[in-house]
């Protein structure tokens, strides 16, 4: 009985001791485990000027210029605090949509544009058929002043 | 010596009874499993629409969501196999860690192949080493590690320990892997079902999803026990109960009669 309940106390004791060593590394190197940072992130100066790094948010709705004689392309990444612009070079993923999420990678530039050496498209957790998103515009659109129409399918 | 009603629980961490019980379990399994695997298919592939971003692509979360829940929960079980083994040396209890153990890399194997076949169409990447899918590609390697370690060492009881402990340590992954689209910015997106709030997406795609689960977690049930078995077996051979059950006295008879 004495030998199981040691055992116990050091297995016990040594995944707690783990799992608080892990919180700790992974609080401690919390800044190279994020993805991306927001632009309000950017603003702030809280980000690695000198190397690349990813932006991410929402592709600003209306923000969107494509260069007509090359791949060129604006646009605008907003966490709907702040904004940045973004110029890319390339084919944009089909997901890449105005108002959708978006993931730049690239450096940002002295006078503060980003320039992206890769662009990837950003799902959110909703999934809903065609015909509810196109329902749930309609009743974005003609009850803007009535009750917000649900986020949720 | 304890002689109360909790003693009784016992019973099946004997491995005769596990065995017999475990034979009765089995065959239900295999009908869920089955059953459940045509119903979500059905639903997922003919009945439910196509998503409002994403087309049909998305249909790929219907093994790819449950194969990753599957990977992280099996991975909890193996860990929690592994603390009893270690703790009260429960010879059971390291037969279903290792039954456990290849259908927990299958399916974290599968949540990480569909997931890049996902992410190409729908981020323009098969792969990024965003802290979600890089906890997930750690629990494949976890999960690989603790089979070779338990194969590597030829004492089955010295194998045991050493693979739990590992398992132990492993587990620490598992709670980072769930959170981390919550902890961290991550490409991968956060979760559409929780236990808290209703599921972010349209009824019968969550109702596909379910089918989806049920059916992997039948199946789970069914090849490891069936695992286990098997593993129970091969350690007890010397017993009595197991030389009479690979080899019964009434089948070599009946083999004989149509021999003749």
């Amino acid at each position: 009985m004495r030998a199981r309940n040691r055992r116990l106390l050091l297995v016990g004791g040594g995944l707690l001791s783990l799992i608080l060593a892990a919180a700790l590394i992974l609080s401690a190197f919390e800044e190279n485990l994020v993805f991306f940072f927001t632009p309000s992130e950017v603003h702030a100066r809280e980000v690695p000027m000198d190397r690349t790094f990813r932006i991410g948010g929402l592709v600003e709705a209306g923000s969107v210029q494509r260069d007509q004689t090359s791949t060129d392309v604006f646009f605008r990444v907003t966490d709907t605090l702040e904004t940045i612009d973004v110029r890319y070079s390339g084919i944009l993923p089909d997901l890449f949509r105005e108002g959708q999420g978006v993931v730049a990678e690239g450096r940002l530039t002295e006078e503060g544009l980003f320039v992206a050496s890769r662009v990837l498209a950003r799902h959110d957790e909703t999934y809903m058929p065609v015909e509810a998103a196109e329902a749930l515009q309609r009743a974005h659109e003609a009850g803007r002043q009535g009750q917000p129409a649900a986020t949720a399918y | 010596m304890e002689q109360d009603g909790r003693i009784r629980w016992l019973k099946f961490s004997s491995p005769r009874h596990f065995y017999h019980l475990v034979d009765r379990v089995i065959p239900w399994a295999w009908w869920v499993a089955g059953i459940a695997l045509v119903v979500g298919l059905t639903i997922g592939f003919l009945i439910a629409p196509a998503d409002y971003q994403q087309g049909n692509s998305y249909r790929i979360m219907f093994i790819h969501v449950p194969a990753a829940w599957m990977s992280m929960f099996i991975y909890l079980l193996i860990a929690g196999y592994a603390f009893i083994h270690l703790v009260w040396r429960v010879k059971m209890a390291d037969v279903m860690a290792i039954s456990l153990a290849p259908t927990g890399a299958i399916f974290a194997f599968l949540s990480l192949w569909t997931g890049a076949l996902w992410g190409r169409p729908t981020w323009g990447a098969y792969w990024v080493w965003d802290a979600r899918l890089t906890s997930s590609l750690l629990l494949l390697l976890l999960y690989l590690g603790y089979m070779a370690l338990h194969a590597a060492i030829p004492d089955r009881q010295r194998a045991g320990r050493a693979a739990s402990l590992v398992a132990l340590v492993g587990v620490v992954n598992v709670p980072i892997i769930y959170f981390s689209v919550h902890w961290w910015n991550t490409l991968h997106q956060g979760a559409s079902i929780t236990l808290t709030a209703a599921p972010t997406m349209a009824g019968t795609m969550f109702a596909a999803l379910v089918a989806m689960t049920v059916a992997c977690w039948a199946y789970t049930i069914a090849v490891v026990l069936t695992r286990a078995q098997a593993e129970t077996l091969e350690r007890e051979r010397g017993a009595l109960w197991a030389a009479q059950l690979a080899d019964p006295p009434h089948t070599r008879q009946e083999a004989d009669k149509e021999h003749v």
